[in-house]
């Protein structure tokens, strides 16, 4: 790679940062409390998307069950939410509860009560939960398809339980936050909503940063090998294993993260979270956006839920196809998705195309050295 | 078994479905030997290294090296035990650049907490240099490892071999797709590394096996034909039935 590339490639990633936090600081004042609200909620995506970009990015494991550890996130932020704002209802325990008939609170309700609690259980919980699938199936040397459709199948699982459990959680209505109360504000209320954007924003920026560290250096590299030739990987002496679940269960964490910000700022979590179509969309969200970049997973997550909801309003039934045509369209002809496009060679390549830019003739070791190179 | 032996293989047989890959195969090898093992296709070579590796698991026999069992150890167990080995085309990282490639190979210990928290040791680093200087490739240190030459890669996966520092290098194929010049500066790269190393070579080329001067193993039919310098086994008449044909007269 030369310099001038190098320079290019952090000139656009530090662009598009600059566009972005502008955006975030701007999205307050410009849009109204709606808006913001939709803003909120895809930025909280994104978050669910770094960590896809984690594992199938950079490690090659494409997980269609992320669902799981989102919904799991979303469920201890909404348990904490409804039992800490139950006083008034029956039994103390959450509304829900008297329509089944059930007057104790179920025991594993219990440490809900607790801020403290909470907050960790929030990632802990989906990345121990995620830990454990991750380890179970790397150990036996589950991998390519076979580990797509195991994480689906798992995605399955864990839908079908929570849609049954009226008792224990609501089972198909799932927990409702907008109506709970945090400090004594009302969660689905617009000043509670403009904080939960403001914390989102930071913890996307946090969350990037994290992920950023995480895949820089060595260990980076290493998941890189083991997407690349894991077997080269173990040969070197390095144990795979401990690696993909480190890695799967970071993702987890990201994922219950993500779930937690999503629920408080649509106001309720459900079984819906865990059906098949939506951990596909994660996926898809990365593949467009650019798979291995990080950046383009947040990009792709933000971008294309926002065109899904302005799409939806105009014309309610076309999005489907939309995304499906934009999914086989990356597939197609943008394998790296529009970063990597913008990164890679891409607008050099569409610029030639139509005569607007000299095709550089050159062999490679040249342009390394080759002053003329900068120019690009 | 003897002392100074770093491997042994015992009666090794490798049955895949009925098929012997490996049929009672025996084979010693001394502390800082060089060895190469030849053989007509389908002889058994890479199923040799895939046992001693842990990749295939033997049906029969015992594998011990430095005086240890490596039957049903895991592959990573047993290349941090100080066996390493070359495949047979360039297995680099091709989408790391060749100082990644050589950082990946030279960093101890191999844990996912060491790499994360530290950076690489500085002698680790000058361990870099040196191995790039070795192979010739200090000038390409931040290129792609993709994007270097066929040659260039059979080096770079040497050098990530050595940067290993394993007792015992399996290299198999390394002058496969090289030119001449390139295959002879790797026979001397060889030569030079045993003595401190053991180390077994498995190829066909017979003129690159001449150069190495060592001894030979012959592998036919999943067991050991014959085994002795170049000169004798040349000789053989068996090798010669199954591997060397009869000179034409």
């Amino acid at each position: 790679m030369s310099l001038s590339k190098i320079k290019f490639d952090k000139k656009i990633v530090l662009s598009f940062w600059i566009i972005l936090i502008a955006l975030i600081i701007a999205a307050p004042t410009i849009l109204p409390v709606f808006r913001l609200n939709l803003l909120g909620r895809y930025l909280s995506l994104s978050i669910v998307a770094l960590g896809v970009d984690l594992i199938w990015g950079y490690t090659g494991l494409l997980s269609l069950g992320q669902g799981i550890f989102f919904a799991l996130g979303g469920y201890c932020a909404a348990m904490y939410l409804q039992i800490t704002s139950s006083s008034e209802f029956p039994n103390n325990i959450p509304e829900f509860f008297a329509l089944y008939g059930v007057e104790k609170l179920p025991f594993f309700w219990e440490p809900f009560r607790s801020p403290v609690f909470t907050f960790l259980a929030i990632w802990i919980i989906p990345a121990l939960v995620a830990g454990l699938i991750g380890f179970l199936v790397f150990r036996n040397r589950i991998k390519g398809v076979y580990f797509s459709i195991l994480t689906q199948a798992s995605l399955l699982v864990f839908f079908n339980f929570f849609n049954g459990q009226q008792k224990l959680i609501n089972g198909t209505n799932g927990l409702k936050t907008d109506v709970t109360q945090l400090f004594g504000q009302m969660v689905g209320s617009e000043y509670m909503q403009r904080i939960f954007f403001w914390i989102t924003a930071i913890l996307v920026i946090a969350a990037w940063f994290f992920a950023k560290w995480v895949v820089k250096g060595r260990f980076g590299n290493i998941l890189i090998g083991i997407r690349d030739d894991e077997p080269r990987v173990r040969f070197t002496g390095y144990n795979p294993v401990i690696f993909k679940t480190i890695i799967f269960s970071i993702a987890g964490g990201l994922a219950g993260i993500s779930g937690a910000l999503y629920t408080v700022q649509s106001g309720i979590v459900s079984p819906q979270f865990m059906t098949v179509p939506f951990s596909i969309e994660m996926v898809i969200w990365v593949a467009v956006g650019g798979r291995g970049t990080l950046l383009g997973a947040i990009l792709g997550a933000v971008f294309i839920n926002y065109a899904k909801s302005l799409v939806s309003e105009a014309l309610p039934a076309s999005w489907m196809f939309i995304q499906g045509g934009l999914f086989i369209l990356v597939v197609t002809s943008l394998p790296e998705g529009v970063l990597g496009w913008i990164q890679g060679d891409g607008p050099r390549n569409l610029l030639q195309r139509f005569g607007l830019k000299r095709k550089i003739e050159t062999y490679p070791s040249l342009e390394i050295n080759n002053k003329e190179g900068n120019n690009e | 078994m003897n002392n100074k032996d770093l491997l042994n293989l015992i009666d090794i047989t490798v049955s895949f479905e009925g098929f012997l890959a490996l049929n009672q195969l025996n084979l010693n090898l001394k502390k800082g030997e060089l060895r190469a093992v030849i053989g007509p296709n389908g002889a058994g070579k890479t199923t040799f290294l895939d046992v001693i590796t842990g990749k295939v698991k033997p049906t029969k026999g015992e594998v011990i090296f430095k005086g240890k069992s490596l039957v049903g150890r895991k592959e990573h167990k047993i290349a941090r035990l100080g066996v390493g080995r070359k495949f047979q085309s360039p297995r680099i990282f091709e989408n790391l650049t060749v100082k990644e490639n050589l950082e990946i190979s030279v960093t101890t210990p191999k844990s996912p907490l060491n790499l994360i928290n530290k950076n690489i040791k500085d002698e680790q680093l000058n361990e870099i240099d040196r191995l790039m200087k070795i192979v010739n490739l200090a000038q390409k240190v931040d290129s792609k490892a993709g994007s270097l030459s066929h040659g260039q890669k059979q080096w770079l996966e040497i050098a990530m071999l050595v940067g290993q520092k394993p007792d015992l290098m399996l290299v198999d194929e390394p002058v496969a797709g090289l030119t001449d010049e390139e295959t002879d500066l790797t026979a001397d790269l060889l030569k030079s590394l045993s003595g401190e190393n053991t180390v077994v070579v498995i190829d066909h080329d017979m003129e690159f096996i001449r150069r190495l001067d060592s001894n030979v193993s012959v592998l036919n039919q999943g067991t050991v034909l014959c085994e002795g310098t170049m000169e004798t086994i040349q000789k053989d008449k068996k090798v010669i039935d199954v591997y060397l044909g009869r000179p034409e007269d």
